[in-house]
């Protein structure tokens, strides 16, 4: 690392100026480690508005006393505006974005083992001439690789200050921080040319766009140069209906295209033209060229046969984890509101205020935290694979799959943790960049079963073969988790052609090289994803949990067995209107009260049904119930829990969306109620039809 | 001359990118990614299933589908 030569020293008004910084870098750079060490603790994370684009915001205190506000922007390769996250970097950096102040300096994060593609997005975050510091960072991994770095003649051939740093030991955070109070506030002249021709070409546009859009020849110069080069510019928004510029711009392409010079490219051309000038002798190749660990180690984890041993392995790792190691801190959350529910029960006088604390408050409250226990794991491992490199590779791995029903590599992952939970899968989302195939996952993700239908599934089928060997059960139970997937997959081709049809997603990634993961950035993170699963998601379902409760309690019926109380309550009154609706399914009221009270979480239609049937003492047993479910009888005596109906009934748990966290965390990660509620009526509306066809179908064949 | 769309390049093999065509929101992705006239790519390998495709270029791996590493035309390179 080199020693820091120059002395820092500024003024009292130099200093006063700089409120806040904006930290700008491609994905995998070390953004966000460096975040973390500027602002420690620190920090707020939020949306931007209208988008669900992620806005981080830090506080960095300098020298005890003086703030400067930092700005984690989104990791971007380039500001061309093509995605929501492009468009907002930009639209910050332009001071264009509602409610955020324009930064006062940009520091820009460079991975210096890959410098001439990181310095693309420098270069162009140069056009705009803010002031600018330059991160250096992982300067361990570009020695590893061999290649020495000269930050000091880097810096001259940018024209800006230049930082080597290791965010993740901490190293040259220090320096970082005296540069970004020292940073010169003016900015050199941009060095890099376009073909003369275009030049002058460009700077016309500029003119033309200064002049229309009231922008000053900066913005103007740099807007020009996006707006030449991108082909479905109408979609750039601000600039519709902007004859004179449309007009222009269409001018310049056809004379460019005379000249023989590549509008669609020149841009590009020239800026890593002018990148492979400024690196020549500054980057050098030092020692033998020996294999990178990441190319040996890819050998192996990409490989055509121990790739898929090692990919299924860890995933059966997480799946496993996330499954037995959850439900230990489960049972005992359960267990600590269960028993603060019964110490409410025991020390207040009887009434519906000890009740709507007891069951409706409490119980809410444990609905709530209960799945931290499988978020916090589940978003440990995602980490972990994100921050080591794997992640890409699995989705290397996985993409041709995944690209026959439209979809892209990424969406595996979300998509395989649903099977534990839907809630951590669908946040998991977040690292899909297209927003319609984010969304087709989010559509589709509950339909793999998840841990709640486990309790459903068991005592369904133990009604339909009492005593099942261990092997019916779990082919049975393997047949209800294979219906799903299939259900998904069907339903995210359906999606990706009709609703949601978009191209099908572009599979550009970035195979970034393994590191050692850094557990504070993994620690923050997951304390960041529970923070934001507990005060977004968590209310909507701690309301909810109490408006169920509510519906299961009122109108009071005094003086006779929960039983009965629950079938005159508001529940049972809809599962008494819902029979007719049901009964094609072989669906009688009680089943209804079932459906209505596992709404908020399918598994409560186990408790519910303990309350339906009377039985008491021992519910954690499924014999009791399963007799009872045998007993049930219609009307005219035929049996209800025919072994027709207990598929049905399954089946209908396969489909139905019967969970108010997952709705609340849709609700939350699409930033609107509509996809939410659509995808409670798309899913309602296939369990139905599906578990009808099963019992009509059924039927007619001569099935009971 | 003798072209040829970077899909069909064996694995190891090198080539120089001559143009990029085809669907412009992909095209201009790819430019950006370093994917530029003149620059060198080299086939690294395939995933499992044979598709998508690791290369190395600018000194960093990128991955790509068949599908788009077809719209990149490039002229073969001796290493």
């Amino acid at each position: 690392m080199p020693e820091e030569t120059m002395i820092f020293k500024s003024s009292a008004e130099d200093t006063k100026e700089l409120k806040m910084i904006a930290l700008a870098g491609n994905p995998n750079s070390g953004k966000t480690t460096v975040f973390n060490a500027l602002t420690n603790l620190r920090q707020k994370v939020g949306n931007y508005p209208g988008v669900t684009v992620e806005k981080k915001i830090g506080r960095m205190i300098v020298s005890g006393e003086r703030e400067v506000y930092v700005l984690d922007l989104p990791g971007t390769y380039s500001l061309a505006v093509r995605s929501p996250d492009e468009r907002v970097a930009r639209d910050i950096l332009l001071g264009r974005m509602k409610d955020t102040p324009q930064p006062d300096m940009v520091v820009c994060i460079v991975d210096a083992s890959n410098l001439e593609r990181n310095l693309y997005l420098v270069n162009q975050i140069q056009d705009l001439r803010l002031p600018m510091v330059v991160v250096l960072n992982m300067m361990d991994t570009a020695a590893q690789q061999g290649k020495e770095i000269d930050a000091t003649r880097l810096a001259q051939g940018l024209g800006v200050p230049v930082i080597a740093c290791v965010a993740t030991e901490g190293k040259g955070i220090e320096a970082l921080k005296t540069a970004i109070l020292s940073g010169s506030h003016s900015m050199p002249e941009r060095q890099w040319r376009l073909p003369e021709a275009m030049e002058i070409e460009i700077e016309r546009l500029a003119g033309v766009i200064s002049e229309c859009m009231h922008l000053d020849k900066t913005t103007a110069f740099a807007e020009a140069l996006i707006l030449i080069s991108k082909e479905d510019e109408k979609k750039s928004g601000w600039l519709i209906g902007k004859k004179r510029i449309e007009e222009c711009v269409k001018e310049i392409r056809g004379r460019l295209t005379e000249w023989g010079i590549n509008w669609r490219s020149a841009v590009v051309e020239a800026r890593y033209d002018w990148i492979q000038k400024i690196l020549k002798d500054i980057v050098r190749q030092t020692g033998s060229k020996k294999i990178a660990l990441t190319d040996r180690l890819d050998a192996i984890l990409t490989h055509r046969i121990w790739g898929w041993f090692i990919f299924v392995g860890l995933m059966a790792i997480m799946f496993f984890t996330i499954f037995s190691v959850a439900s230990f801190p489960m049972e005992m959350i359960d267990h600590f509101f269960a028993r603060l529910g019964d110490v409410v029960k025991n020390s207040m006088p009887p009434g519906d205020l000890r009740d709507l604390i007891a069951n409706g408050m409490i119980a809410g409250v444990g609905a709530v935290v209960v799945f931290l226990p499988q978020i916090l794991i589940l978003f440990f491992f995602i980490g972990l694979l994100q921050d080591t490199g794997y992640m890409a590779r699995a989705a290397f791995i996985m993409d041709k799959l995944m690209s026959r029903v439209g979809l892209h590599g990424k969406s595996f992952i979300p998509l395989l943790s649903s099977f534990a939970c839907a809630v951590p899968g669908i946040m998991a989302a977040r690292t899909i960049e297209s927003p319609k195939d984010r969304l087709v996952t989010i559509l589709v993700a509950p339909l793999f079963s998840c841990s709640a239908r486990l309790p459903i599934y068991t005592i369904m089928i133990a009604a339909l073969i009492p005593g099942a060997s261990a092997w019916q059960k779990a082919s049975i139970m393997l047949a209800m988790y294979l219906l799903g997937m299939v259900g998904a997959f069907v339903m995210a081709w359906f999606f990706k052609k009709t609703l949601l049809k978009s191209q099908t997603p572009v599979f550009i990634m970035e195979l970034p090289p393994y590191r050692l993961p850094s557990f504070k950035t993994i620690v923050l993170q997951i304390w960041e994803r529970s923070l934001i699963f507990l005060r977004r998601a968590g209310t909507v379902i701690f309301c909810f949990s109490i408006l169920m409760w509510a519906l299961m309690s009122y109108p009071k019926v005094l003086d006779v067995s929960p039983a009965e109380s629950l079938r005159g309550s508001f529940a049972g009154m809809i599962g008494s209107v819902l029979e007719p609706l049901i009964k094609p399914l072989g669906f009688d009221w009680r089943i209804g009260i079932g459906l209505v009270g596992s709404f908020a979480a399918r598994e409560v239609f186990v408790s519910t049904m303990n309350i339906v049937f009377n039985i008491q003492g021992h519910t954690s047993q499924t014999e009791p119930l399963r007799d009872a479910f045998r007993n049930a009888t219609w009307p005219d005596g035929a049996m209800v829990f025919t072994p027709l109906t207990c598929i049905s009934l399954m089946v209908f748990y396969v489909f139905a969306m019967q969970c108010i966290s997952t709705i609340a965390v849709v609700k939350r990660e699409t930033n609107s109620w509509r996809w939410p509620l659509f995808q409670v009526a798309y899913l309602t509306g296939l369990a139905y039809v599906i578990a009808l066809c099963i019992f009509q179908g059924g039927k007619l064949l001569g099935f009971q | 001359m003798n072209d040829i769309p970077l899909d069909k390049l064996a694995v190891g093999q090198c080539g120089e990118v001559r143009r990029i065509s085809g669907n412009a929101h992909v095209s201009q992705r790819l430019l950006e990614m370093g994917l530029t006239p003149g620059a060198t790519v080299e086939v690294i390998r395939f995933a499992p299933m044979g598709d998508p495709i690791d290369i190395k270029v600018r000194g960093y791996h990128l991955s790509l589908r068949r599908r788009e590493a077809a719209s990149v035309e490039v002229s073969l390179k001796t290493k």
